[in-house]
């Protein structure tokens, strides 16, 4: 095999193992201490076994070593041999990390933090010699003579290339193994297919090893044989000489101890060789395949084109005689219902249900809480909403950012709790909705709320410039200031004061929008809104003197053509438009973007009444041209941002066209209205 | 999304190191001057087409275009050298250039040839009075009667001046 190929299978394995880590976590997380569940424990189990196997198989050593540390203490919580508690899950989810950080350094190719292994290794080896009080019957049989173990390989076992005679070696390797086989079903020679299995075998295991270490011997065998494992009564193992010691099967053995085994029937405990186990993971196989980020999106960029292409032949279409090329434009109609369709589901394959960011939250917010000595519970509410996954990688930042905010700054102390009067147990709300073209991201908290004077009295301190007689709004925005931190001192949870402001800075480069609500002692609730993908926009085009301009539909209010008296001047270069009982501020987009036009009074022109942030203006230009979905390009991968637009786009006749940035027009009139 | 990365600025071989000067020059004039860029920085050239202007850009950036689905700035060399004539005809070409991981497209008055130049062909850059054009000229091209103006397009491109790029991703 060449390094290539290795590599290759390397990355596979670290794929998997991150996954299977992230897996045991939340199960982890999940886990009930006291009544453990048991196929939890199976799964958190099955997890750290695959990852042991493949660790063992790709030749890292130190996590397989590190790894079957914590199998073996997972086998005796699966076995019953161990109760679950606190300090145990806590053990785990820290050799969780631990793991995790071996992974990525043999990924990296870096050494892992030996110390760290080392430091925890042992820990797991004291939990292990450990014997909780509360220890399950079996387990004082486990320390006894050693194992009973009924090996009944599936008659095709064969065919994964497994061997029975060789476990039955390793079996012996382990201590003084007994062996009997059972040829019962073995037919005649004329019958019996030479690459079928017919016998299963009997083993006394005289051994001190532990459960674990025997299973593991049939650790790749797990799926292909009934297992049945129990523990040798000390006076049993001596007393049964029948089974007559065999190393190899070969020799059949007409009369197997069937009294020894009908009297040890009600005692066995079935294992069923991780059948189960194996059918769910096939069954997440089947349904999905690992795609790189960037075949997905050249297939989009290519659908981007197609799109563009399409709305190009429709737009030449429209000159043709319809009578004359019926069929032509038949064709060409159903072009463009196949192109949206192909369109939107291809955009869908880069769609993931946010649960992606919101899953790595329950272990931050209980690390933190034990940290802080908080009581913190968290709420995670439509979890499933999808988005892009573009969107989805942009926003885990800034979430984290936030949660940890809350859990520093935002939520008291039981003690504090109590004495308001609330539930010693705080509460942290991570809510995710669609709306309209947008998913809008709560992070809401039950703490005491942003305080107002402080706000005013850090920014003071710290020269952060402050609007004469900010209304309450106005102060929340100031937490958003770079270098503003609140927190009385600074801890390693937040509290540096670099947080809120990049927070602002990496949700606005997704064209979104982060408002706050927050009452004092109730908590507080940040708002992110989100577009669902940075891709695609529903667009209106207007026309500004000879340009065209795409403004995003969503944002769009309404339109109307001013009758002569509806525009007011407030002062040179500041106008009002009356809409209704509203006074919006006129935006003449000609003026902004310098460009010119033959007709500049407003009357002449279409107002489009633009809202955004709870804030309105209208927005003058010469026509409305159409409305069109739009594939959005960055300006800015070749060229560098523009003061207004937010992107560009490409136009059925090949033309580029800008889209106005509605969010940074509307903010620049609320400023001026501010000043 | 992310433009596609035209295929040419992957096959091009790595550039060496900046202060060495490349020996192949694509040439190209502007107004009764003659100048050559590094032929591996040329991605490819075009006509002259519309281009859609940009609020609030300097005079020399004409605008974007489409360039098979990427959206390139062009700017007019013409322009930006403060030549007295920038008329659009058929001649009028644009070369479209790959520098610092970004296309850009420049509009000059038409392209001759690409050319060799020896080390001995070419005379360092004689010192001018700071003007802010000339630090970007990396040396003059000697060929019989002609003389080349050798640009550190790259430079050029990627300076401040020029307002092609945030300043955030200005090296």
């Amino acid at each position: 095999m060449s390094n290539i190929d290795l590599s290759r299978f390397h990355r596979a394995f670290f794929d998997e193992s991150l996954e299977g880590l992230e897996a045991m976590e939340a199960a982890l997380l999940r886990l009930d201490v006291g009544q453990a569940d048991a196929e939890t424990i199976n799964l958190i189990f099955r997890s750290a076994h695959s990852i042991k196997g493949g660790a063992g198989t790709f030749g890292f050593t130190a996590v397989a070593g590190f790894t079957h540390l914590l199998e073996t203490l997972l086998e005796r919580m699966r076995s019953g041999q161990r109760q679950v508690s606190q300090a145990d899950v806590d053990l785990l989810l820290r050799s969780v990390d631990v793991t995790r950080a071996m992974l990525r350094a043999a990924d990296g190719g870096d050494a892992a933090d030996v110390d760290a292994v080392a430091r925890l290794g042992a820990e797991l080896e004291q939990a292990l010699e450990m014997k909780p009080a509360a220890v399950a019957p079996v387990a004082a049989a486990a320390a006894a003579a050693g194992w009973k173990i009924r090996f009944l390989p599936k008659s095709d076992i064969f065919a994964s290339g497994n061997d029975p005679l060789r476990i039955l070696r390793e079996l012996d390797r382990l201590g003084e193994a007994r062996i009997a086989c059972d040829s019962q079903s073995l037919p005649a020679l004329a019958d019996a297919a030479p690459e079928t299995c017919y016998l299963s075998w009997t083993v006394e295991l005289r051994s001190d090893c532990d459960e674990a270490a025997v299973r593991d011997v049939f650790a790749w065998v797990e799926d292909e044989c009934e297992l049945e494992i129990l523990p040798l009564p000390a006076d049993e193992g001596q007393g049964s000489k029948e089974a007559q010691p065999l190393i190899a099967g070969a020799v059949p053995q007409p009369h197997p101890s069937t009294e020894a085994r009908g009297a040890e029937k009600p005692k066995l405990k079935l294992v069923e060789g991780g059948k189960e186990p194996t059918q769910e993971r096939r069954s997440g196989d089947a349904g999905s395949i690992r795609v790189g980020t960037e075949k997905i999106d050249a297939l989009i960029n290519l659908v981007g084109e197609l799109v563009i292409t399409q709305a190009m032949l429709q737009q030449i279409a429209g000159n043709l005689d319809p009578v004359l090329n019926e069929k032509l434009l038949q064709g060409l109609s159903l072009l463009d219902r196949n192109t949206r369709m192909l369109q939107e589901a291809v955009m869908a394959t880069r769609m993931l249900p946010v649960d992606a960011v919101f899953s790595r939250f329950p272990r931050m917010v209980r690390d933190l809480s034990a940290k802080l000595g908080k009581q913190i519970r968290l709420e995670t509410v439509g979890e499933g909403t999808e988005l892009d996954k573009g969107v989805i990688e942009r926003i885990a930042d800034p979430l984290t950012h936030l949660v940890r905010n809350s859990l520093d700054h935002g939520l008291e102390n039981a003690v504090q709790r109590i004495a308001a009067g609330k539930d010693p147990t705080g509460t942290i709300t991570l809510r995710a909705a669609h709306q309209g073209g947008h998913i809008v991201i709560e992070v809401a908290d039950d703490g005491r709320g942003l305080d107002r004077e402080r706000i005013l009295a850090k920014a003071a301190e710290r020269g952060i410039p402050v609007p004469a007689n900010p209304v309450d709004a106005d102060v929340w925005q100031l937490i958003f200031a770079p270098g503003f931190s609140t927190a009385e001192q600074v801890t390693d949870v937040s509290g540096r004061g670099v947080g809120m402001d990049v927070v602002k800075k990496n949700v606005q480069a997704l064209s979104g929008q982060i408002e706050i609500s927050t009452r004092p002692g109730q908590g507080t609730c940040v708002t992110i809104r989100l577009p669902l993908t940075l891709a695609i926009l529903d667009g209106m085009s207007v026309r500004v003197g000879d340009d065209i301009f795409i403004v995003p539909l969503n944002c769009v209010v309404e339109s109307l053509q001013p009758q002569a008296g509806q525009v007011r001047t407030l002062s040179a270069g500041a106008r009002v438009v009356k809409v209704r009982n509203e006074y919006l501020p006129l935006a003449p987009l000609h003026e902004l973007f310098r460009i010119r036009t033959d007709a500049p009074e407003p009357e002449a022109g279409i107002l489009v009444l633009l809202e955004s942030e709870g804030r309105k203006v209208a927005a003058q230009v010469d026509e409305l041209v159409g409305q069109q979905q739009v594939v959005i390009k960055s300006l800015e991968a070749n060229y560098r941002r523009v003061g207004g637009i937010s992107g560009a786009t490409i136009l059925g006749d090949g033309r580029v066209a800008l889209i106005l940035d509605v969010a940074e027009l509307v903010r620049g009139y609320a400023r001026a209205a501010a000043a | 999304m992310t433009a596609p990365t035209p295929s040419i600025a992957e096959t091009r071989p790595a550039a060496g190191p900046v202060d060495e000067i490349p020996n192949e020059f694509l040439t190209f004039t502007l107004g009764a001057e003659e100048y050559g860029v590094d032929i591996l920085k040329v991605q490819e050239i075009r006509g002259y087409d519309t281009v859609t202007k940009v609020p609030n850009a300097p005079s020399f950036i004409k605008g974007v275009i489409n360039l098979r689905g990427t959206i390139v700035p062009v700017v007019d060399l013409r322009l930006k050298f403060n030549l007295e004539r920038a008329e659009y005809n058929e001649f009028t070409v644009m070369i479209i250039l790959n520098v610092a991981r970004r296309i850009v497209g420049v509009v000059v008055d038409g392209v001759s040839d690409v050319m060799q130049l020896t080390a001995e062909q070419i005379r360092p850059a004689p010192e001018f009075g700071g003007g802010i054009n000339t630090k970007f000229i990396t040396g003059i091209g000697a060929l019989e009667q002609r003389m080349l103006i050798l640009i550190d397009i790259e430079r050029l491109m990627s300076s401040e001046d020029m307002a092609l790029m945030d300043s955030a991703a200005v090296h």
